[in-house]
């Protein structure tokens, strides 16, 4: 029972993390500009390909594995930089103030266009990433073994929680990002140049996409399709939390986690319905999601 | 329920639906005063089109090229289909059901094509097959296993060459009980759709008849493309199962295959993987050695060593530089049966879908995957030996082998005619003819 009990914790865990690194990106742009962004699962293909191609070339070199992880996430984080710039200012831009329908079907559409772009650019094959995580290892607890790239993992995803709590605490880009939060015009009011932060959010949020494509790839088949499953995933886990809420997004990704590795343990049936099964019952009590408050409607 | 949270349900929805759109494309070869028109179905997107999608597709190619080149060997080496030029047609088989339907529409209907070759998802054959029949448009499956076509009710133009999936699992649970004779427990991991639930219910019932005194332990299901398998590889790491059964493939195999081994699952039970001759020439010095392999028949490095099957290697080798899988191999051996029926109607004049349905059945040849005779179904469905065998990777050559190969013949992993397929594992799989 003791190792089936701490299975499900360890696998929680890393489950969770994977879940928090797809949704944070996500729910950031959510919170700034109150965007439904679907081309969030495009981020994540693409930086999953662009780790994938940088495995390849780190591969094929002397660079030592540290550095090859790190070339891997740089190189996914750039393409995301780039993505980001691109679809915000060259897309977006032109939909500010519309319907918030339309542009969600404005970010369906070029999620679907991306799709097509990753078979221009990679092709219709797999590709394999999974050099870092053989080259991690593994640690042995009793019977458990555990992967110490999932121990990365979870590292990874604590440190982004930190960093985006005392981002958004403590700094003066963090101040100006919860003043917009909180009511655009009155910050623009203010003189906050909100352009500016609506553009830094987006190419933010498209670069952590594009890092959670990253760090999965060495674990999966980077294949055609991969986005679309994120996608899914990051809304159910954004959606318990409550949209636009970084802490909301680790509750859910937690909650959501630990469930699922409960699940499989205990009654595997249940696996896929456990996690919209708890979404179904957060959205029951709390429709706005677990950290998001009721909030008036301005006339 | 807030607005966002309503819009994000039906984006999931449409999302999932939708995948990655569709798109045909279309091939052109030389003219000829009257070229016999296919069109060929496969995945050319989307998650499938990598392991099954594109290496039928190029097979369909290589082997049509051949054939309008009157190159193929004997008796295949008549130019076309007896003396016509072949046109193909590729289509995309992603997108929903409905999109895999009026496509086959289109098809029939808009190109006047004289057959279809194609389909891999079991759920695509199931919806086009009444449409089919409807039409009465010669339809050949290629790749998708699902017994139900031919046991539903008689068929008229539509047959499959390949074997249905009842055959994979049969013969998986004959080779883990050859080699682990005294197996008291396994687990299985199987993707939660028809495919793997098939898979593992035949599987399942195979060993209950082969190995009455082998418990099932853990039963996995993950959903379809999940990708994590954190939590699966540790109810298995605390398993005390001897075997796991999977029927995997693709991105979830190989996301699977790379997770459990960073945490030596394969150190600690044998794993059966009964498409997994699809992912060696991927996988490599990664896939576990010791693991055992199927290729949905004797396809690959499971096919015997004879001259149509090294022809059939060889061109495919030479045009994309990597051996074919069993997909292609499948293909291949559909345009072989089709040829076999259209030069046969076309004895008694200008072939037509009524001629060729009829010339089709109850036909028997040699394939690169072996002898095919289409034995189920009255006719219309193939069966094949099969066999599995045990992967190690050559580090001298750098090469994936498979070694310790068993053979099993037709009709001991087939039921008889006239018995459908879960039922005949059921009753102790009686009549099979395994010596």
């Amino acid at each position: 029972m003791l190792l089936t009990l701490s299975a499900i914790l360890t696998d929680g865990l890393v489950y969770a993390a994977y879940l928090f690194i797809v949704a944070i990106g996500l729910t950031l742009i959510f919170g700034v500009m109150k965007i439904l962004n679907v081309t969030h699962g495009s981020f994540y293909a693409f930086g999953a390909y662009g780790a994938a191609t940088a495995v390849g070339i780190y591969a094929n070199s002397d660079l030592p594995a540290a550095l090859g992880f790190l070339f891997m996430i740089a190189l996914a984080m750039a393409i995301g930089m780039i993505m980001g710039l691109v679809i915000e200012r060259g897309l977006l831009r032109l939909v500010y103030g519309r319907d918030e329908v339309v542009v969600v079907l404005v970010t369906y559409a070029a999620f679907l266009i991306l799709e097509d772009v990753i078979v221009l650019i990679w092709g219709p094959g797999s590709y394999a990433a999974y050099q870092p995580m053989v080259a991690a290892g593994n640690t042995e607890l009793g019977e458990l073994v555990l992967s110490n790239y999932d121990i990365v993992l979870v590292a990874i995803a604590a440190a982004l929680a930190g960093i985006a709590y005392w981002a958004l605490k403590f700094t003066r880009y963090g101040r100006l990002l919860t003043t917009v939060i909180f009511d655009r015009e009155t910050a623009a009011a203010f003189g906050i140049n909100v352009t500016l932060v609506y553009t830094a959010t987006f190419v933010i949020g498209a670069m952590l996409g594009a890092l959670g494509g990253a760090v999965m790839a060495p674990k999966i088949s980077v294949t055609l399709g991969i986005g679309v499953e994120v996608i899914v995933l990051a809304f159910a886990v954004v959606a318990i939390g409550g949209m636009g809420s970084i802490e909301g997004a680790l509750i859910g990704a937690l909650v959501v986690g630990l469930c699922r590795a409960a699940a499989v343990h205990l009654v595997p049936q249940l696996e896929l319905f456990v996690i919209y099964g708890v979404m179904a019952l957060v959205l029951v009590v709390r429709p706005y999601g677990l950290f998001v408050r009721a909030q008036p409607r301005k006339i | 329920m807030s607005n966002y949270t309503r819009i994000l349900f039906a984006l999931a929805a449409v999302t999932v639906a939708s995948v990655a759109g569709l798109s045909a494309q279309a091939q052109q070869p030389a003219a000829s005063a009257a070229p016999v028109k296919l069109g060929i179905v496969s995945f050319l997107t989307g998650p499938a089109a990598s392991p099954f999608g594109i290496p039928g597709r190029n097979g369909a190619e290589i082997v049509i090229e051949a054939f309008n080149a009157g190159k193929a060997p004997a008796p295949f080496n008549q130019v076309g289909f007896g003396g016509a030029k072949i046109e193909a047609k590729y289509v995309d088989e992603a997108g929903t059901v409905a999109n895999v339907v009026t496509e086959f529409r289109n098809l029939v209907q808009r190109d006047q094509v004289d057959a279809v070759v194609g389909y891999v998802s079991s759920g695509s054959c199931l919806a086009v097959t009444p449409v089919a029949e409807e039409l009465k448009a010669l339809t050949v499956f290629y790749d998708c296993g699902t017994p139900r076509i031919f046991e539903e009710k008689p068929r008229t133009y539509v047959f499959r060459v390949s074997p249905h999936a009842t055959m994979d699992s049969v013969g998986a649970a004959r080779y883990l009980l050859a080699k682990k004779k005294n197996l008291t427990s396994f687990s299985g991991i199987n993707q939660n759709y028809a495919w793997g639930q098939d898979s593992w219910r035949d599987f399942l019932g195979a060993m209950k008849v082969l190995a009455p005194k082998a418990e099932p332990d853990k039963v996995l299901f993950p959903k379809l493309f999940v990708g994590e398998y954190g939590a699966e590889v540790s109810t298995l790491l605390t398993s005390k199962a001897q075997a796991l059964h999977t029927s995997f493939y693709d991105g979830d195999l190989e996301a699977f295959v790379y997770q459990e081994q960073a945490r030596g699952l394969d150190k600690r039970m044998t794993i059966i993987m009964t498409t997994g001759e699809a992912a060696i020439w991927r996988l490599r010095d990664k896939m576990p050695e010791g693991t055992i392999i199927g290729g949905r028949g004797a396809n690959g490095p499971l096919a015997r060593d004879t001259e149509i099957k090294k022809w059939f290697e060889k061109i495919y080798t030479d045009r994309y530089n990597v051996p074919p899988t069993y997909p292609a191999y499948q293909m291949a051996q559909s345009l072989l049966g089709l040829k076999i029926a259209y030069e046969k109607a076309a004895k008694d004049g200008k072939p037509n879908a009524d001629t060729i349905a009829a010339a089709f059945k109850g036909i028997e040849f040699e394939g690169p995957a072996g002898h095919v005779k289409m034995a189920l179904g009255d006719g219309h469905q193939g069966i094949t030996e099969t066999a599995y065998g045990t992967y190690r990777f050559n580090k001298q050559k750098q090469l994936p082998e498979i070694v310790d190969i068993i053979r099993y013949p037709a009709e001991c992993v087939n039921p008889p005619p006239g018995v459908e397929a879960d039922k005949w594992i059921a009753d102790g799989m009686k009549g099979a003819k395994c010596n």
